[in-house]
């Protein structure tokens, strides 16, 4: 058969386009609700992530399941604006009793979106854990900011400075030790380490009128539990009130 | 089989030092040897059965659009690879998701299925698309071994340069950033061909 023939090369084209748009439409429908379910279980991971509980997951005979019933367990989801569904805080009761509030956070990376989770203590400005994750950051570079290394630099950070709101800043050249709000930049990845940075600002600033409610409806009973853990931090707290107004 | 098919790739044919294909990735996930390997084995798999398919394909396929009915092939696969790991093995389809856009723009694929995969029978080609991978393989894991290492002082994440070592810590010691740049590759490269064409001399051009 003459395989250079006009016609022929038409119909093959068709015919392959044709199959392959077939082959990839039935696995994409196949697999759906599998693949969303994965998505979900990984939210719910980071989520606990950045409060340290269900570090063991992957070693568990049901991943699935052990998260799903840590997450039932600790988390309460809540709106904080009826105007906009998106802004949540995720409320995370502890085994000891002590509330934590995690704030998810969004912005944009040097080649996708980066997001990540802040829990905070309930003096509402000493950061307890984080977890940072990427769709398409350079491996070995960007992509650092989802290891546990970056994460880890921020807990015992304070987002207040003097009252004021200030976030967290992320360093190049190395953070000074003494801050209490200042992490390492990470080297080859300026540009989505600024990303981490900017991030946290925006998203957490939408979150700034939430805190001073809630920490004024904070019952004594669940000041005196975090007053417990986190004296330092405590002082600090104090001075919050009005972060708003600067 | 002509056992020269599976040796010939991985030294005295690599693709990446005497072919020079495949350098735009070699660049891009070399900074440390995790994804490197995983990019290395993400190809393997990408070349051999892009190769074997494409061979059962070859007598039909109509000359003038050969290249479109390739990159059809090769991208049809990552993406059906790709969607089946988010759907059973999410793990991986994360480490993964950055490089399946490299998999597909890689040099050598298309250049082993147009060099071999078309005049060649389905399984030979399918050993010539692993050994190629291969041969790309253990070039990517040389230079992310050199860079991860001057980099960052770690080796697949461990760290090996001790800590009190570096001047932060009181030490004399301090990673070399310009290995985590992409152009320390790029030298990188350079070196290995230049140790393998003094090796295989008729490498040489006179």
């Amino acid at each position: 058969m003459d395989t250079n023939n006009n016609t022929y090369t038409v119909i093959y084209a068709t015919v392959m386009v044709v199959i392959v748009a077939a082959l990839l439409a039935l696995a994409s429908y196949l697999l759906k609700d599998r693949q969303q379910r994965n998505v979900q279980l990984e939210t719910k991971q980071q989520i606990l992530k950045s409060v340290k509980l269900g570090l063991d997951a992957d070693s568990q005979a049901d991943k699935a399941a052990y998260i799903e019933q840590l997450y039932e367990k600790h988390i309460v989801e809540q709106g904080i604006n009826p105007e906009d569904e998106s802004l949540k805080v995720y409320i995370c009761t502890m085994d000891n009793g002590e509330k934590m509030y995690i704030v998810p956070v969004h912005g944009t990376g040097l080649w996708g979106p980066v997001w990540g989770y802040v829990a905070l203590k309930s003096d509402f400005n000493t950061i307890y854990g984080t977890t940072y994750d990427h769709k398409s950051e350079t491996p070995g570079l960007g992509a650092e900011i989802s290891t546990n290394e970056f994460s880890k630099q921020f807990e015992g950070k304070q987002i207040f400075k003097n009252g004021n709101f200030e976030s967290i800043l992320v360093v190049k050249g190395g953070a000074d030790p003494a801050s209490t709000n200042e992490v390492d930049a990470i080297s080859g990845g300026t540009i989505t380490s600024k990303a981490v940075e900017e991030m946290l600002k925006k998203s957490i600033a939408h979150y700034l009128e939430y805190f001073k409610v809630a920490a004024a409806n904070a019952t004594p009973a669940e000041n005196t539990a975090a007053a417990d853990s986190t004296a330092q931090a405590d002082s600090t707290a104090l001075q919050i009130p009005n972060p708003v107004n600067q | 089989m002509d056992k020269k098919i599976f040796i010939e790739p991985l030294f005295r044919n690599n693709p990446v030092t005497v072919l020079v294909l495949g350098i735009c990735s070699a660049l891009a996930v070399t900074v440390k040897l995790e994804p490197a390997i995983v990019m290395a084995l993400s190809v393997t798999i990408v070349t051999g059965f892009s190769g074997f398919i494409v061979s059962l394909l070859r007598n039909t396929i109509p000359n003038r659009i050969r290249i479109i009915v390739q990159l059809v092939v090769v991208a049809m696969l990552v993406i059906l690879v790709d969607q089946v790991l988010k759907a059973f093995a999410y793990e991986v389809s994360k480490q993964l998701s950055v490089f399946v856009g490299l998999i597909i723009t890689n040099c050598i694929i298309m250049g082993r299925i147009e060099a071999f995969a078309l005049g060649n029978k389905p399984l030979p080609s399918l050993v010539d698309g692993l050994a190629n991978g291969l041969g790309y393989g253990i070039i990517l894991i040389i230079i992310a071994f050199f860079r991860e290492f001057f980099g960052s002082g770690t080796i697949y994440g461990i760290q090996i340069i001790p800590t009190e070592w570096y001047i932060k810590n009181g030490g004399f010691y301090e990673n070399n950033g310009l290995f985590i740049l992409p152009p320390m590759a790029l030298i990188i490269v350079g070196l290995v061909i230049w140790v393998q064409r003094s090796i295989q001399k008729d490498l040489q051009e006179k």
